[in-house]
């Protein structure tokens, strides 16, 4: 730099710093207030957890541009083809679903509220029909008005999976769809009423092969946010997705960055939930994740859009230094890490013989395994993470006083299943995931004590499920009875996070998440939960299918999964809404 | 001269072809000798909760219900005359050279790698020019002041330089340069501008990187042309030519230099290819979008269509390149003739 231009930066710098100085406001309001103020309000101090439960540095300050990186990428930002939950967060800045959770800080924000919707879904008696009347004056972003027949379009073009493939099937399972329908583009005349009916513009009705009373967690999918079907290009609607919420694309490019402005024909006055405090959002993909860190904890990027948290570089250096852990935030994610107890192989057909790995885990070291307590998460005892509606706390497996386990009871189990000198099996985990491979020896050395060998056995992640563990003939084949696994929900109750991997009735031929639990009592409390319409009660199912999941021995579980987030430079109204385990993309701002 | 020319480049061909066959056999055919089924394969490209029935569905798209011959043969004579592909609102064609759409983004591949090409072509041309100043001068004046305080010194340098990893050196020249450093000399990690947008701030935000990658293969310039310029120093006809009165500069650059460069011209063609191929480290390190950076990802994310497009691209380069540095042999060397 030369010294001309090191004497113009800083000038420009105490310019600036001038500028800002003056702008710096007194107005501060909740997050689901209006905007009622141009003032930034004061940087708040910096607190560990200061994003958690609450508001961190509220204002409603308008204008400025939020910059966000990702080390990784969307699997797509097409509302039909995505299911990344920071793509499900992020999305409701350009799309707006038939309802979303509400952008609130903590459990708060697992209540499903009205977005495109003027209210939550009215059910039939046999919640096997349900409706919704779309709010008046909600536009896309070349000014056309929005009508339920783009929201039924929206589903339908969803159901394709060999054209959107990344997405959930929910709206495939569940929809009354005719046997001739195959999709929007290959069969376009086949009457879809019997599926989704849209009597008026603004009213559309969607009809269920079998009752359901949580389909409002549907309606919350990005598959109902509205797509013109004019403007629909398929596979190439990734380009340009055109926005109903209060930004729209101005470059989308997979693999390399996306950028948006704000959407002129967006109104306020149709939108409860929306402040729409900054004036655009930049994001780089495909940036490496040490640097990402680095570029984060200096101010260079505000946002790590994915919300893992930190690698293992910057997670020392974080819990180190006062003031960055300070300006970081431990939430707890939706998501257990844990080990799959398969009952294909033996002797693990025989229930205590999987109790005996239960009591014999070492739980401390599989937690320093995952990362320890503030990167890996909280020791668990049950499948159902704690951030789930309707989770108990229950311990059937004690791991003695220090959580090392207990061998004494270990051995009993062992005894009991007519193996008191133990067994061998093998376990699978994924190669290239460090933590895995971590758990893995914390789990060989743990039941070793017991006479319990264990052989590990890497396989590669991109494989793992399909032609790996979570094929059950490989499994049998390879004697694989222990296979690490993890799961985050779809969303915060029972049906988001378990019916994809403990109802037998999933289990396929390869590509399997439900490895292990084989239970038609399981598969009945399923059933009873999907058809129960009070939430509390049905909560209470979906805790009794925990308890059952865990008395079957089908799991180990390990953690309930942290992450050590850092609060980017800048950000105002910066919270974790429980429904994502992230920040809540949708009411960020920059001072 | 044009005899060797066609032999050259019908080598080339069957090289091409011989790592396309090998690399396409590694990801199509190797997953079915593990007793992987076309559907198992296509699970990798579907959603969480697709059915059994959708994977058969992923499968028929993605070709893997076809005999693997056929699959590389359609992967083959779509490079030649292109090929349709059903985007779901309708059907488009991808000329030819297409490689294909890859199986998770469903964008043409092609179009995909030549947007990244500027990226890893400026970054592999700014470190070669870096690297070539740099070391071959360290190594020419290495080799003049043998045992000096020089030599030694850049010697020891060059031997950290060969031995740091770039990932390391990278992140570290990162942290001192970058990162909200108030004297930082370049923008932070994975800025690129186009050099049509702004030369100096293209420049600007690559000399990191630039410099990054020049420090492993300058290390490596400079004790190679210190090793040759010390061997072709005691040569007779330097002994000769200095006898002969000739200016000690002209000994050096003229007779000294040249010989010693036909290793380093070697070396340079294979190294400057194989990095026009992708600098996986140094973009991964540096976020640069460019074909190496594309490979890692295409890898990890087992996305073949890209793998095998990258691959070709790199094969490409490096056999090219190994072309253009024989057809130099001859004019840096008048020993030899091309026949």
């Amino acid at each position: 730099m030369t010294r001309r231009s090191l004497v113009v930066a800083t000038l420009s710098g105490a310019l600036l710093l001038g500028v800002a100085a003056c702008g710096g406001g007194s107005t501060s309001t909740s997050p689901s207030g209006g905007s009622t103020g141009e003032a930034a309000a004061p940087a708040a101090a910096d607190a560990f957890n200061a994003g958690i439960g609450k508001v961190f540095n509220p204002s409603d300050k308008k204008g400025g541009v939020i910059k966000f990186a990702i080390s990784d990428d969307f699997d797509s930002v097409d509302p039909a083809d995505t299911y990344y939950g920071f793509a499900w967060d992020f999305l409701r800045v350009y799309g707006r679903s038939l309802v979303t959770y509400k952008p609130a800080p903590g459990q708060e924000g697992n209540q499903v509220v009205p977005d495109l919707a003027e209210s939550l879904g009215q059910a039939s008696d046999d919640n096997k029909t349900w409706t919704y009347k779309l709010r008046t004056g909600v536009k896309f972003e070349d000014g056309t008005p929005v009508k339920s027949a783009d929201v039924k379009y929206a589903v339908l073009r969803s159901l394709d999976k060999k054209t959107f493939p990344n997405g959930p099937t929910y709206f495939n399972d569940w929809l009354d769809l005719p046997k001739d329908f195959v999709s929007v583009y290959k069969t376009p005349d086949v009457k879809t009423d019997s599926a989704i009916e849209t009597p008026d513009d603004q009213t559309i009705v969607f009809h269920l092969k079998k009752g359901y009373a949580g389909f409002d967690n549907f309606a919350a999918l990005p598959g109902t946010i509205p797509v013109p079907q004019a403007k629909d290009t398929g596979v190439k609607y990734r380009e340009h997705v055109v926005a109903t919420g209060p930004y729209m694309f101005k470059s989308a490019e997979a693999g390399k960055g996306y950028s948006l402005v704000r959407n002129p024909n967006w109104d306020q006055a149709t939108d409860q939930i929306r402040k729409a405090l900054p004036d655009g959002y930049e994001i780089e993909a495909k940036a490496n994740a040490d640097d990402l860190d680095n570029r984060l904890i200096s101010g260079d990027v505000q946002v790590d859009l994915a919300g893992t948290g930190v690698q293992p570089a910057a997670l020392s250096r974080v819990l180190g230094d006062p003031a960055l852990k300070a300006r970081s935030d431990n939430p707890t994610a939706a998501r257990t890490w844990y080990w799959s107890i398969i009952g294909d192989v033996k002797p693990l057909d025989n229930l205590d013989c999987r109790k005996a790995i239960q009591f014999a885990a070492d739980k401390v070291a599989l937690q320093t395994a995952y990362n320890g307590p503030f990167a890996g998460g909280d020791i668990a005892t049950s499948l159902m993470p704690p951030s789930i509606a309707g989770h108990q706390d229950f311990n059937l497996y004690p791991a003695g006083a220090d959580n090392h386990g207990d061998v004494a009871k270990a051995k009993e189990a062992l005894t009991a299943c007519g193996q008191p000198n133990g067994f061998a099996i093998n376990a699978a985990y994924r190669a290239d995931r460090p933590k895995e491979k971590q758990a893995g020896e914390a789990l060989q050395q743990a039941l070793a004590r017991v006479g319990i060998k264990l052989t590990l056995k890497g396989y590669p992640a991109g494989d793992y499920f399909a032609l790996y563990a979570g094929k059950p003939s490989f499994n049998k084949e390879n004697n694989i009875g222990l296979a690490a696994n993890g799961w985050g929900a779809d969303w915060n109750d029972g049906f988001g996070f378990l019916s994809q991997i403990v109802d037998s009735r999933t289990i396929r031929e390869a590509g399997n998440y439900n490895m292990s639990v084989k239970d038609p009592a399981v598969d009945a409390l399923i059933d009873k939960a999907m058809t129960t319409a009070d939430a509390t009660a049905r909560n209470g199912v979906w805790a009794e299918v925990d308890k059952k999941v865990m008395e079957d021995s089908y799991v180990l579980p390990a953690v309930w999964a942290k992450a050590l987030t850092v609060r980017g430079k800048g950000l105002t109204n910066v919270f974790v809404n429980d429904a994502y385990g992230l920040y809540d993309y949708l009411a960020l701002g920059v001072q | 001269m044009v005899t060797y020319l066609i032999r050259r480049l019908i080598g080339a061909v069957v090289m091409l072809a011989v790592v396309s066959m090998v690399t396409f056999s590694i990801f199509f055919v190797v997953p079915r000798w593990a007793g992987a089924t076309p559907v198992d394969m296509a699970t990798r490209y579907v959603g969480r909760t697709a059915s059994a029935e959708m994977a058969q569905v992923a499968a028929q798209r993605l070709g893997f219900l076809d005999p693997v011959i056929v699959q590389y043969g359609r992967w083959v004579k779509a490079i030649f005359v292109g090929a349709d592909y059903d985007y779901g609102a309708g059907v488009e064609h991808c000329s030819a050279p297409c490689f294909g759409y890859s199986f998770l983004s469903r964008l043409p591949v092609w179009p995909d790698m030549l947007d990244r090409l500027p990226v890893t072509a400026s970054l592999a041309i700014g470190a070669a020019v870096i690297w070539l100043i740099a070391g071959v001068a360290t190594g020419v004046l290495s080799a003049l002041k043998r045992g000096s305080f020089f030599d030694r010194a850049a010697m020891s340098v060059a031997l950290a330089g060969v031995s740091l990893p770039i990932f390391f050196t990278g992140l570290v020249s990162l942290v001192v340069f970058s990162y909200g450093n108030p004297f930082r000399v370049t923008a932070p990690g994975s800025t690129y501008t186009p050099f049509e947008q702004n030369p100096a701030t293209w420049a600007y935000n690559l000399l990191l990187p630039w410099i990054t990658l020049a420090f492993l293969y300058a290390a490596g310039y400079a004790r190679l042309t210190r090793a040759g310029m010390l061997e072709t120093m005691g040569e007779d006809y330097i002994r000769t030519a200095r006898a002969k009165g000739l200016p000690e500069r002209s000994v050096v650059v003229r007779h000294g230099l040249r010989a010693a460069l036909t290793p380093i011209i070697t070396i340079f063609g294979l190294d400057f290819g194989l990095l026009l191929g992708g600098a996986v480290l140094t973009e991964s390190t540096f976020s640069l979008p460019g074909i190496g950076k594309y490979a890692i990802d295409a890898i990890i994310a087992n996305d073949l269509p890209k793998v095998m497009g990258v691959t070709m691209l790199a094969a490409f380069f490096v056999v090219f390149a190994s072309l253009i540095v024989d057809l130099l042999y001859a004019v840096v060397d008048p020993r030899v003739r091309l026949s």
